[in-house]
């Protein structure tokens, strides 16, 4: 992985989402966008309509866990898919914003949806080289 | 784990023995060969389920046991809520009371065969499926509730089934002591759309030809013969139960401590029965169950519409629903003794005996249909409850195939459109609206379904009825 990506990892039956950033932010916003592209291609999704999500957790790596489910709940209501996010990180509370358009069969091509992230394989950790990786198993 | 530590204690038994913080030991259900090709992640979860506080007997994992979240998929365990036993949402899933109901038609295969692609497209067109897809039913909150609390008979209320659908489908369509209340209005709102609706994944909606009868007495109770078709459906609690296990997990594994529970994996999540949160979450899943048997009668109805306007001989009478992510109130006698016992089933199916009260009185004296799910390119089954079952594992068995590869390396391996194209040249129809759906649950990807009954059918946790082989299939 580059300085900035995301990537999917195995799982049994599922499909585990990882981040990674210069920041703690960043790794945040890449692993999202790795769990938008377990439902489609981010590549496909223009980013038309933004919505915002909040969340607050006793620690970072629930705050992941949160700040995931939160976007798995507004592809579930709103019918948008996404590809791009935007992430503030103040202590333990996430502020984010979410790039992306409704799901058009026509141009999109998505493959599952996802039920919920799950604290399988999760993880908000600083490497030695100074990135950060956050990453979690989603259920699907 | 080392595997010298799995004791072969029957042909198709195997044990770790009580060691360490395991307050019980950890029995798995599997033939030798399924032993070879079993995660290791498998024994560790079972292991980490029988340190739980207040779990009888032991640990089970049936033989499609595969790496699940904190309980292993095809887990099951029993707590008592005088011992301090436990609920957990791990031990339940996200897709609460995700189950697979079948019905019969009444009309030979055969008699389909000419109608094929016209069902096919009618069904695909009138089962909401897939990503984004969305119901023709939308509730006001009071409705919600009232689904939420009348399951099934609620749906069968509103004109979406008969009667008879009730008698023929676990707790005659409705759990007792579902609480709406204890439900947020996250997961309400993610429902609101989605009654009447199968899902993607593993999800489907299949007609399947009757291809072998196994035990002839039992097939003529349920009134299964070769060669006749018949209707399955795959599905559960949609959006609503995902968000309540969601929300259920966090809660539980952050207040866990607070119970003076050490939890040996954190999705281990958990609650004591009698405790508040413990009480919320049984609401709530029970509430959820309810859905999960309202989404089902729903589609039962859709896919009585269209048999009725394309193959109208086609009666569709239901055999029976059974669900395989849930945890139930059941009494179970232990060392002689009744007990009432919270049985968590996680991707494991209830499989009751000849005999037992729960059942209802036209099947009683054979026992419990036993829906096992296979792939769209492979058998489904149908077992029957045993009493031996209900003495080795709380009167449960498997509940599909389980897979054998990652979503990611089904899609590496398998286009979809070259897996619709291979199962049409063997004469199944599939119809999807996600190529790469297709390729996720390409057959391949699964376990060998015909083992997997084959250990369970040996072990005598239910035995064999009927193959089921798929004719069409509306893939979610």
């Amino acid at each position: 992985m580059t300085t900035r990506g995301w990537e999917h990892f195995e799982h049994g039956a599922d499909i585990g989402v990882r981040g990674c950033g210069p920041t703690l932010e960043a790794s945040f916003e890449e692993a999202a966008t790795a769990l938008a592209a377990v439902v489609a291609d981010p590549g496909t999704v223009r980013p038309l309509q933004s919505i915002a999500v909040a969340c607050e957790a006793p620690a970072l790596d629930i705050l992941l866990v949160d700040f995931l489910n939160a976007i798995i709940y507004e592809m579930a209501t709103s019918g948008l898919l996404f590809a791009a996010f935007h992430v503030t990180i103040d202590g333990a509370r996430l502020r984010a914003e979410a790039k992306g358009e409704p799901f058009d069969a026509g141009r999109h091509e998505a493959a599952v949806e996802v039920k919920g992230a799950t604290m399988t394989a999760l993880k908000v950790e600083q490497l030695a080289d100074g990135r950060w990786c956050a990453q979690c198993v989603v259920d699907v | 784990m080392p595997e010298r530590r799995l004791n072969r204690i029957g042909e198709d038994e195997w044990e770790i023995a009580q060691e360490g913080a395991m307050r019980v030991p950890a029995r798995i259900f599997a033939s030798a060969d399924l032993i070879a090709g079993l995660d290791d992640k498998v024994l560790e979860q079972a292991a980490n389920v029988a340190m739980l506080p207040g779990i009888v007997e032991a640990s089970y994992a049936m033989p499609d046991a595969h790496w699940g979240y904190g309980f292993p998929i095809g887990g099951v365990a029993a707590f008592d809520p005088e011992e301090g036993g436990v609920i957990s949402a791990g031990g339940v899933g996200f897709d609460i009371s995700c189950g697979v109901r079948t019905l019969l038609t009444g009309i030979g295969a055969g008699a389909i065969t000419a109608q094929r692609e016209r069902l096919a497209d009618a069904l695909f067109q009138r089962i909401p499926a897939g990503v984004g897809s969305h119901g023709e039913i939308s509730l006001t909150p009071k409705d919600m509730d009232a689904m939420l609390r009348g399951g099934a008979a609620w749906a069968v209320g509103r004109g979406w089934g008969v009667a008879a659908d009730l008698t023929r489908t676990e707790d005659y369509g409705c759990v007792a002591g579902a609480g709406p209340e204890f439900i947020s209005a996250k997961a309400k709102e993610r429902q609101k759309g989605e009654m009447g609706t199968l899902g993607s994944g593993n999800h489907y909606l299949e007609v399947q030809r009757v291809a072998a009868i196994f035990d002839e007495d039992a097939a003529r109770a349920y009134g299964l013969k070769a060669g006749d078709a018949v209707v399955s459906i795959h599905c559960g609690s949609r959006g609503l139960g995902h968000q309540i296990g969601t929300e259920a997990l966090r809660e539980m594994a952050l207040t866990a401590a607070s119970h003076g529970i050490a939890l040996p994996d954190r999705e281990l999540a958990c609650a004591p029965i009698a405790s508040e949160t413990g009480q919320r979450y049984l609401g709530a899943m029970r509430a959820a169950i309810n859905c999960a048997l309202a989404n089902r009668q729903i589609l039962t109805h859709l896919a009585r519409s269209v048999f009725a306007a394309i193959l109208p001989r086609a009666q569709l009478k239901l055999l029976y629903d059974v669900s395989h992510n849930t945890c139930k109130e059941e009494t179970h006698t232990v060392a002689g003794r009744p007990r009432a016992l919270y049985v968590h089933r996680k991707g494991a199916t209830r499989a009751l005996g000849p005999g037992h009260p729960a059942l209802p009185p036209d099947l009683r004296a054979v026992g419990q249909p036993v829906l096992i799910g296979g792939t769209m390119g492979t058998s489904s089954w149908i077992l029957r409850g045993t009493a031996e079952g209900m003495t080795r594992a709380f009167g449960s068995a498997c509940h599909g195939a389980g897979r054998s590869l990652s979503r990611h390396a089904a899609r590496q391996r398998w286009q979809g459109r070259a897996v619709i194209d291979s199962l049409a040249e063997r004469g199944i129809i599939v119809r999807s609206r996600s190529a790469k759906g297709v390729a996720e649950e390409a057959p391949g990807a699964y376990k060998d379904v015909d083992a997997v009954v084959a250990a369970a059918h040996r072990a005598r946790l239910a035995t064999k009825v009927a193959r089921l082989e798929p004719l069409i299939c509306i893939k979610g």
